[in-house]
Order: structure tokens, then C-alpha cells, then sequence
């Protein structure tokens, strides 16, 4: 095995919990606030750590291990995205729908643990998650197979490793379509503004939040750390879609790097520029975006 | 040239979508608008080699109509209307999302079995053009609202306007600034019938629009 293949998961488990930090810090220069310290999300982590955690009667040991099989998770997709051209520390052809449903088991024992606490609360976000995750998902597959049709591979590092400059001048709005298609997918799945409003805690506009309200200590810390690197994964793939890669593995590696910071930045703008939309239009951006990935499917495909 | 003309046709593909999938009356204008501007840039685009004069006058009375004109007409109609939202739809915003896509296979499918006479621009124009035509048409059955239907038309008429396009580069101008004079006089026309339905029946949903007020 090479030593570089390590470079991207160390990159992604130190700097994941940065990206709140960034959209938030962004939020506020908008709202014309000072803001939190961009490294405010590891002092949270850090502090709930060390704490211990609250359990109540009621629950079972579904609710204990739920967090702790999320962290896993994530940290098991890790090993199959690639980024600035390195190649993944896993690939194999179909590894696509791994990470996909890496991610869709994650959820499945968030959902599971929001339903263990027994209340009614977190059972109105545990149901919304998945009525919008079975809408988001297939946005998501539909346009990784445009991808990885355009660049007959199966393995998101072949599809993500392919978008150099040449294929560009080629098939450019295709790559436009899924990313983005993409990019709704990213701000529904990580809970951000136009389907989920993350600062709230009113129980008519949360999705995520809900489920998770019941978690204490170090368990909400695995659950934060697992959507910190949820997100930063998601968002190497969408940069991985479009950003062309040099040859040159530093300039590669910086230029992911500083894309994901700036699609961190671009969903902060989103966040301060856009309002929640009402839970009965969210299906219908979602719709939007399974359009656009089966247009760009389409597209390939002719 | 022709990645160009595919993106350029695409945006149309994506204003057909927008159209389908928005609820607001003034969005539906805007984006009817800005298809009528993506045509004019096409007519250019088809063409390969420099532009001749003609085509950039059509192309600039295409762009001066149906991206200026016409939506001034329609917005000044919807101002005197006082109505905003298009009000529940015979068929959803989401369903007409979904269903768009499968038309659009089907429509390649026509487009790839349609054998043109001549050799086209690209291959994504004759398909494009059934889309935008049955997008106009659909929106002139599912929809409530009378402006809708206008818009339906227009959207509609943009669809031939591309099919036409697609298998002629060179039409006669005369003939394009024809249909444009006609485009221009029936939303003329049906602004004011509108306006008219509108002080009569104090609505313009075109489903209570089924018998006659003495």
C-alpha cells in the first residue's frame, strides 16, 4: 500500500469538524456578528468528549449503539473517497453504491435511535429524514451513474479521478447537471438551510436536530464528528465531479482542499441568503434535483 | 460550435423544467422570457461560420420580442389580474418534475426514429423541439390559471420555432418574422381577453370557465 493513500483520510478526520466552523463564520460576517472561533466545533467536541452521558430508562441498547456505529461508518467511507487525484485506500468497481449506503445505514441507525427513545418528537423527525432521504438518494445514484457512464468506471475513484480538463471541452453541462444535482442532495442530506434549518430547535423545522436531541456527552460528540466528516466526504465528492486536476499531487491535494472550504463557504452564502422552505416544498427541490440528474443521465446515455 | 449549441439547448431542456415545477405566475413569465432569449442566441448558433446580417437582425427581433416585449405585455396583464400563485394545478408541481424526464426519453426515442432531411446541428434539436412542445401543450391542459395557458402557447410556439430551426439553418426570414408578428399579436390579444375574463367572471380559472354568464 502506498504511504499517500493515507494522506486523504488523516486530512478529512483532522479538518471535517473545521467545515461548521467556516459556514458559520460566514453566516455571521453576513448577519454582520463576529461569530464563533473557526475552530469553535473542536472545542464543542473536545468538551463532549469528556463527558459523560445521560441515559434514560426508557431506552435500550439500540439508542447506545447508534452513535457509535455512525462514527464507524463514516469513518469506513473514508477509505473508499478519493480526492485531488490520489486514489482511494479502497476501490473496486460498485463501490459506489457502498458509499451510498454506508451512508444509508448510518441513517437507518440514527433513524433507529430516534425511534428507541420512544418519543413522539424525535418520531416526527425520524420520519421526515427518511421521507426525504428516499428522495435524495436516488438524485444521487442517478447522477453518479451519468459519471461514471461518462467515464466507464465503476469506482468512484475512476469517476472522480477522470475530471481532468480534456474531458471538460468534451461533456461540460453534463457535470454541471450532476454537481449540481449534487449539491441539493449535499445541503438536504446534511441537514443545511433551504430543507433543514440546523439552528433551530422549534420542532416544526427540524429534521436532523430532532432526532438527535436525546443524545448526551460523548455520544452527541461521535454523532457531531460523524455529520462533520459526512459532510466534508459528500463535499470531495461534488469537488471531485468538478474540479480538474493538474498532475502535480501538492497542487491537487491544496486545490480539493480549498474547493471543499469553498463550498463550506458558498453554504454558508446559501444559509444567510435563502430561508427555510416549507417541509411540503422541500420534496419538490428535491425533485429538481432528480430531474437534473436523470437529464444529465439522459444526456449520457443518447 | 456544436458543444455550444448543446448547452444552449440544454438551457432550454432546464427552462422547460422550471416552467413545470414553479407555482408563481411571475416566475413563469421570467422563465418563458428567458427561453425566448436562449432562441435568439440559438439562431445565431446554428448557423456555422460568421452570422450573416440577417440572422443577427432576426436574432435581435427574436430576443427584442420574446425576451422584452412579451413579458412586459404578460406582467402588466398579471399586475391588473391581482393574482400571484397558481392555485393547485390539475397535475402537481412535483408529478409534472417526474413526468418531464420520461417525456424526454420518449422524445429522443421520436427524434432518433425521425429521419431529417438534411443533416442537423446537433442531434439534441429535433428531440428538444417535441419537449418544448409538448411541455407548451402541457401546460395548456394541467394548468388553471388563463395566463398560464398564454404562456403555454408561447412556450409552444418557441418549440416549432426550434424543430423549424433544426432542419431549415437558412429560412427565409420573412417567414420567421411572420410567425413572430403572429406570436406577438395573439398575446396581445389574449392579454386583453384576459383582462376582460378577469372584470366579468372576477377570476380567471379556466375550469369554472365552463358555461356562459347571461
Amino acid at each position: 500500500m502506498h504511504i499517500e493513500k493515507i494522506i486523504n483520510p488523516l486530512l478529512t478526520l483532522v479538518l471535517a469538524p473545521l467545515l461548521f466552523g467556516i459556514i458559520n463564520r460566514t453566516k455571521a460576517l453576513f448577519a454582520g456578528r463576529t461569530g464563533q472561533p473557526l475552530l469553535q466545533s473542536y472545542y464543542d467536541l473536545w468538551k463532549l468528549f469528556r463527558k459523560g452521558a445521560v441515559y434514560s430508562k426508557t431506552t435500550s441498547w439500540v439508542f447506545r449503539l447508534g452513535p457509535i456505529v455512525g462514527l464507524a461508518v463514516v469513518i469506513s467511507a473514508t477509505a473508499l473517497v478519493p480526492s485531488g487525484g490520489l486514489p482511494a485506500i479502497i476501490a473496486f468497481d460498485g463501490d459506489v453504491i457502498l458509499f451510498a449506503y454506508l451512508f444509508g445505514l448510518m441513517r437507518f441507525f440514527t433513524v433507529l435511535t430516534a425511534l428507541d427513545t420512544g418519543s413522539s418528537f424525535e418520531g416526527m423527525g425520524a420520519s421526515r429524514e427518511v421521507m426525504f432521504s428516499a428522495l435524495t438518494e436516488p438524485a444521487f445514484l442517478v447522477g453518479l451513474a451519468a459519471i461514471s457512464k461518462q467515464t466507464h468506471s465503476l469506482s468512484l475513484t475512476g469517476m472522480l479521478a477522470g475530471a481532468d480538463t480534456a474531458l471538460w471541452s468534451h461533456i461540460g453541462p453534463v457535470q454541471l447537471l450532476v454537481a449540481f444535482s449534487v449539491f441539493i442532495v449535499f445541503l438536504a442530506e446534511n441537514s443545511r438551510m433551504p430543507v433543514d434549518d440546523p439552528n433551530t430547535h422549534l420542532e416544526l423545522t427540524m429534521i436532523h436536530e430532532v432526532m438527535v436531541l436525546d443524545n448526551s456527552g460523548a455520544d452527541l460528540g461521535f454523532i457531531t464528528y460523524a455529520a462533520a466528516i459526512k459532510m466534508w466526504l459528500l463535499s470531495t465528492v461534488l469537488v471531485g465531479i468538478l474540479v480538474p486536476h493538474n498532475g502535480n499531487a501538492w497542487i491537487d491535494i491544496s486545490t480539493a482542499v480549498a474547493a471543499v472550504f469553498i463550498l463550506a463557504v458558498l453554504v454558508g452564502v446559501v444559509e444567510s441568503s435563502m430561508a427555510r422552505l416549507k417541509l411540503l416544498h422541500v420534496p419538490q427541490i428535491l425533485f429538481i434535483a432528480n430531474a437534473l440528474s436523470t437529464l444529465a443521465l439522459i444526456l449520457v446515455l443518447r | 460550435m456544436t458543444n455550444l449549441v448543446d448547452t444552449v439547448i440544454i438551457l432550454v431542456i432546464l427552462t422547460n423544467f422550471m416552467l413545470l415545477g414553479s407555482s408563481r405566475l411571475r416566475r413563469c413569465i421570467r422563465v418563458t422570457a428567458l427561453q425566448g432569449i436562449l432562441l435568439g442566441i440559438l439562431a445565431i448558433l446554428m448557423e456555422d461560420g460568421t452570422p450573416t446580417i440577417h440572422l443577427i437582425l432576426l436574432s435581435a427581433a427574436i430576443i427584442c420580442l420574446k425576451g422584452i416585449i412579451f413579458p412586459f405585455l404578460l406582467i402588466r396583464t398579471l399586475r391588473d389580474l391581482n393574482v400571484q400563485y397558481e392555485v393547485e394545478p390539475f397535475v402537481g408541481y412535483g408529478t409534472s418534475l417526474v413526468l418531464s424526464p420520461l417525456v424526454l426519453v420518449v422524445c429522443i426515442w421520436l427524434g432518433s426514429q425521425l429521419s431529417l432531411p438534411m443533416g442537423v446541428t446537433s442531434s439534441l434539436v429535433a428531440p428538444v423541439a417535441f419537449f418544448t412542445i409538448t411541455c407548451g401543450l402541457f401546460l395548456i391542459v394541467s394548468r388553471k390559471k388563463a395566463l398560464t395557458q398564454v404562456l403555454g402557447y408561447l412556450v409552444l410556439e418557441n418549440g416549432i420555432y426550434v424543430f423549424g430551426a433544426s432542419i431549415a439553418t437558412i429560412q427565409p426570414v420573412l417567414v420567421e418574422l411572420g410567425i413572430l408578428l403572429d406570436a406577438f399579436v395573439a398575446v396581445f390579444v389574449m392579454g386583453i381577453a384576459i383582462y376582460h375574463i378577469n372584470r366579468e367572471f372576477e377570476h380567471t380559472d379556466v375550469d369554472r370557465l365552463n358555461r356562459l354568464k347571461g
